[in-house]
């Protein structure tokens, strides 16, 4: 069994009205040094399979397909064993 | 003419497959057929619907696990023949994310859900969803999204431009492409787009929200009127 963790994230070049929003709450709270602040998603899930390079490829294929739309957005990945 | 068969995917979530049902079964006076997204194939439609509503609860981006709907497979193969397809708001995202036009909607720029009429530019009247329409033509349709703003890269976004991909552009009430006319932060002000073949459009504002003279804004029914007409030629 392995975890997968997959942090997916909006290009640079996009703009993330969501993550300037939250910037200026950031700025309310009194943390005015606070700078690009950006929003994205973490997913995490479990992989039924004993072999460690498969469990990597099917999370990236995953992550290609599904949870990132690569026009906008870029992920990165991890791939763990679970220790029982 | 015998009626056209007019096929509209519902997927869980999706809020306005009865209006376009209701516009293509009593307004447009067509057979109209709702088809559940478990479904395999989408019969003998001549024209398939992907309307809008907030399918899989706009779960990870909107459209793209109804994009994974077992039905999509048979839509992306009638659109590959030719066949009509048209994408209403979250149709549209459907699309995009099923690859069927190009681009993607993200979040309005103001972060606002913008529900209102406002008014449309037809930049290409020589489509099967606009035929009906004069270029320059203004339409006062509404819209109703959280995530219209259409983006895409320069080079994807010099070739929909070159082949008059763009459809309509949200306007003032002259047709004056202005920041303030645009909703959402929409790139070059775009509402609508087609693919490269003309067979598939999306759009973000609900053409089928404004067909029924009850409503007192008919502009939506020149698109409708149009796809029918396109059938009328062929």
């Amino acid at each position: 069994m392995f975890h997968s963790k997959v942090f997916v994230t909006l290009k640079k070049s996009i703009l993330d009205p969501q993550g300037k929003a939250v910037e200026q709450g950031i700025h309310s709270l009194g943390f005015e040094s606070v700078g690009n602040v950006r929003i994205g998603k973490y997913i995490e899930m479990d992989i039924d399979t004993d072999v460690h390079g498969e469990a990597e490829r099917m999370t990236k294929q995953i992550s290609e397909k599904l949870l990132a739309n690569l026009v906008m957005e870029s992920f990165s990945c991890t791939t763990e064993p679970v220790k029982e | 003419m015998a009626k056209l068969k007019i096929g509209i995917v519902v997927f869980p979530g999706s809020n306005c497959d009865h209006d376009a049902h209701y516009v293509a079964e009593t307004i447009m006076e067509q057979d109209a057929r709702l088809i559940w997204h478990k479904e395999a194939s989408i019969g003998d439609a001549d024209i398939v619907i992907l309307p809008g509503g907030f399918s899989y609860g706009d779960y990870l981006r909107c459209g793209a696990i109804a994009r994974f709907s077992p039905v999509m497979r048979d839509v992306v193969r009638f659109a590959g023949s030719g066949g009509l397809v048209i994408g209403i708001c979250n149709g549209f995202q459907v699309l995009t994310e099923a690859g069927l036009l190009p681009g993607v909607l993200l979040r309005n720029k103001s972060l606002l859900f913008i529900c209102k009429y406002l008014h449309l530019r037809v930049e290409n009247a020589a489509t099967k969803f606009t035929s009906e329409c004069s270029p320059g033509d203004v339409l006062e349709i509404p819209i109703a999204h959280g995530e219209g703003n259409y983006f895409t890269d320069p080079e994807t976004l010099k070739r929909i431009e070159d082949n008059q991909q763009v459809v309509f552009r949200y306007c003032d009430r002259r047709g004056n492409l202005t920041d303030e006319a645009n909703p959402n932060g929409s790139l070059k002000s775009i509402a609508g787009i087609m693919n490269e073949t003309g067979n598939v459009l999306g759009m973000m504002p609900h053409p089928e929200r404004a067909s029924d003279p009850v409503l007192k804004h008919t502009d939506g029914r020149k698109i409708f009127e149009s796809i029918i007409q396109s059938f009328v030629y062929q």
